[in-house]
C-alpha cells in the first residue's frame, strides 16, 4: 500500500492533524473510498484504525501536506469537508483547555485585520437552539488568539467550526457531547457533484441506472484517473461511464440488449411516452461536456470473451451485472442440432437468449478481467446477496486478483448488494487457473430467493 | 464506431473461426468528429494496439493518406505521428456499414455508430 494508514511515524516530515467530516450515508464505503483515493492520488494520510468508529462522522487524520488534503477533497463524494484540527476534547472543559494550549501564532495567517471570518457550531445527532450555539462560541477561550479580522457570516475568508458529537442514538442523546472538535475549514468534498449529475436531470436513463453518488464511489474505488481506459461490460444506459469520464477516464461499454443501446425500448420516466431520438450514452457524456472521453459502446454478449483480441487494454472494469430482478440476465443460447436457421431467416432473426446464471456471470467477469485488465488495474462490481445466507466464501476468487474492499449497501432487511473491489496483482498466463466460488450463493436462482417469502410464524400468544 | 474499437474486436466468437482478425470494414457512412487532442492518452494507448490493423482499417475507409503502414519507433516524441494517430483512432467515426469476418465473410452491422457483434444460436462457439 502506498498510503500508510498506521499511526506510528517513521519519517521526519511533520504531520499535521486534520478533521475529516463524513456524510452520513454509505457508511461501509467510507474507509474504502478514502484508501483508494489516497493511493490513486498519492496523498499520504494515516489515522488510528483501532479508534475508528463507523457511527462517528468525525475522524482525526494526519497528513504531511495540505496538497494531499486538497487532492482527497477533489475526489471524495463521501467526505463533507476537511478542517485543520485546532483542538479537541472529550468534554467541554478539555476542549477549552486545549484551545488555550494552542500555539499563539497558529492562527496568525488566518486572523489578519483585512480578513473576515465566521464561527459556526455544528452538532451531530442533537438539535441545539441558535441562542445556545452563540453561548458556546462565546465560551470558547479565543480572546488570547487575537482575531483582528471582522465577522462575515455569508462569505468569510476563514471559517471556524465547533463540532459536537452526541453519539448515534438520537433518542438518548446526552446533555454534554461525547467529543468536541474545533477546526478551521480547508474545503469541501464532492457532495455537490451528486446533485449536478443527478439522474433526474440525466438525458438517457433506464430502470437500473446507478445513482450518481454510488457511480462516483465506484470510479473512486476503481482508481479511475486521467487517461484511464475504462470498460463496463453490462453498460445499460452508461451511468457508470459518466462518473468514470468525469474523473478523466476514456470509456467503453458492451450491452447484449440492442434496444437499450439504441434507446428503442420503453422509456423509464413515468411521464415520458416515447424515447427521444437523441437518447444515447454518447448524449449523456455530451450533457456534461465529456464527449471527448467517449470511445464506443458495442452490442455484444459479454459471456463471449473471444470477441476481444488478446491484450490487457483496460485500466479499470466497473460494472453492475444484471441480477435478474429488474433487468433479465441473458446470453445467446448455443443451438441444438434440431434448430437450424435458414438463410432467409437471417435478415430479420433475433437470436434466442437463455438465462445467464448469476454465478456464471461473476465467474466469466473475473476470467475476463484477469485477461483484459492491466496489471494493478481494478475490477469493481456489485454482488447481490440475501443477507441471512451471505458469507465471505460466496465472493468469487481468481489467482490473478486480490480482494481490496467488500462494502455492503443494505437494500432491505433481507437483501443487500455488496460492492466488490479487486486488484489484478499477478499477470495472466496461459496456464493461470480459472475463477472459482467456494460456496455458490445463487444456487436455485437469486430471483427465486429474492421473491421467496419467509413463512410467517403464527403468533401463539394471540388469542384465536 | 472508432478504429480504436475496431482494433480490439475479432470474430473468433464464430464457431470454427481461428483468425478472425482484423475485421474488414465496409462502410457506407463515415464522419469525422472533433475530439480533444490528448497526446498522453494516445501515447499510453499505442503500445496496446496492432498498428497494421489500424492501417488496414484506414485503407478500408479511404482514410489511409498520411497513415504510415507501421508504427513509428519514436512515436512518443513524434508529434505529427501522434496527431495522425489521434485523428484516425478517435476522430474518424463509422456511422453505418458492416464489419466482416475475414475467414467466413459473416457481416456484423454497424447502425448509428454502434456495432452489433451478436451471433445467431447456430453460429456461437463455446467461448
Amino acid at each position: 500500500m502506498a498510503a500508510p494508514m498506521k499511526p506510528q511515524s517513521l519519517s521526519c516530515v511533520s504531520w499535521s492533524k486534520y478533521l475529516f467530516y463524513f456524510a452520513s450515508e454509505h457508511l461501509d464505503f467510507r474507509l474504502a473510498e478514502l484508501e483508494a483515493i489516497s493511493q490513486a492520488t498519492k496523498s499520504e494520510v494515516r489515522f488510528d484504525e483501532e479508534s475508528y468508529d463507523v457511527k462517528n462522522p468525525f475522524l482525526v487524520v494526519e497528513s504531511p501536506s495540505i496538497e494531499c488534503i486538497h487532492r482527497i477533497l477533489s475526489r471524495s463524494v463521501l467526505l463533507r469537508s476537511i478542517h485543520q484540527l485546532l483542538a479537541q476534547g472529550t468534554s467541554t472543559e478539555e476542549l477549552h483547555e486545549n484551545v488555550r494550549k494552542m500555539p499563539k501564532d497558529l492562527l496568525d495567517p488566518y486572523s489578519k485585520p483585512d480578513q473576515t471570518f465566521a464561527m459556526r457550531v455544528e452538532t451531530f445527532n442533537k438539535k441545539i437552539p441558535q441562542k445556545v450555539k452563540i453561548e458556546k462560541i462565546k465560551a470558547l477561550p479565543l480572546a488570547e488568539l487575537g482575531f483582528k479580522g471582522t465577522v462575515d457570516l455569508k462569505n468569510p475568508d476563514n471559517e471556524f467550526h465547533l463540532f459536537e458529537y452526541y453519539g448515534w442514538d438520537c433518542n438518548n442523546a446526552p446533555d454534554e457531547p461525547y467529543h468536541s472538535y474545533f477546526g478551521r475549514k480547508i474545503g469541501e468534498g464532492q457532495r455537490d457533484r451528486i446533485q449536478e449529475y443527478h439522474l433526474q436531470k440525466r438525458h438517457f436513463i433506464g430502470n437500473t441506472s446507478m445513482d450518481a453518488g454510488l457511480s462516483f464511489i465506484m470510479s473512486n474505488l476503481a482508481q479511475v484517473t486521467q487517461n484511464s481506459l475504462v470498460l463496463d461490460p453490462f453498460v445499460g444506459t452508461g451511468s457508470l461511464l459518466v462518473s468514470a469520464a468525469h474523473y478523466g477516464g476514456y470509456v467503453m461499454g458492451t450491452e447484449i440488449d440492442y434496444l437499450v443501446l439504441h434507446a428503442k425500448g420503453k422509456p423509464s420516466r413515468s411521464k415520458q411516452k416515447v424515447r427521444a431520438i437523441d437518447e444515447s450514452i454518447h448524449a449523456n457524456l455530451k450533457q456534461y461536456g465529456l464527449e471527448s472521453h467517449y470511445i464506443d459502446v458495442i452490442v455484444a454478449d459479454s459471456s463471449k470473451q473471444n470477441m476481444w483480441r488478446d491484450q490487457s487494454y483496460f485500466d479499470a472494469i466497473i460494472t453492475d451485472p444484471p441480477y435478474g430482478i429488474r433487468e433479465p440476465a441473458k446470453k445467446i443460447r448455443a443451438a441444438t442440432e434440431d434448430y437450424i436457421i435458414t438463410d432467409d431467416m437471417k435478415d430479420c432473426h433475433y437470436p434466442q437468449k437463455e438465462q445467464y446464471e448469476l454465478t456464471d456471470i461473476f465467474i466469466d467477469l473475473l476470467n475476463f478481467a484477469a485477461k483484459y485488465l492491466q496489471l494493478y488495474g481494478r475490477l469493481v462490481y456489485w454482488f447481490p446477496v440475501i443477507r441471512a445466507q451471505y458469507s465471505e466464501s460466496n465472493i468469487p476468487q481468481h489467482p490473478c486478483f486480490k480482494l481490496i474492499a467488500n462494502c455492503e449497501q443494505p437494500l432491505s432487511m433481507k437483501v443487500a448488494r455488496r460492492l466488490i473491489t479487486m486488484e489484478k496483482i499477478h499477470p495472466y498466463k496461459d496456464d493461470t487457473a480459472e475463477a472459482r466460488i467456494d460456496i455458490d450463493h445463487f444456487q436455485g436462482s437469486f430471483r427465486q430467493k429474492y421473491f421467496h417469502k419467509e413463512k410467517e410464524i403464527p403468533n401463539k400468544t394471540n388469542p384465536s | 464506431m472508432k478504429l480504436l474499437t475496431h482494433n480490439m474486436l475479432t470474430s473468433n466468437i464464430i464457431k470454427g473461426v481461428k483468425n478472425g482478425y482484423p475485421l474488414k470494414i465496409a462502410a457506407t457512412k463515415v464522419e469525422e468528429r472533433e475530439v480533444d487532442y490528448n497526446p498522453e492518452f494516445i501515447t499510453r494507448l499505442l503500445p496496446k494496439l496492432d498498428w497494421s490493423a489500424v492501417h488496414k482499417g484506414a485503407v478500408d475507409l479511404n482514410k489511409a493518406e498520411g497513415v504510415p503502414e507501421s508504427m513509428m519507433d519514436d512515436y512518443e516524441s513524434n508529434e505529427d505521428f501522434l496527431k495522425t494517430a489521434h485523428n484516425i483512432l478517435l476522430q474518424v467515426e463509422i456511422i453505418e456499414g458492416n464489419l466482416e469476418c475475414p475467414e467466413t465473410g459473416r457481416k456484423f452491422p454497424i447502425t448509428n455508430g454502434i456495432p452489433n457483434m451478436l451471433l445467431n444460436e447456430d453460429e456461437v462457439s463455446e467461448k
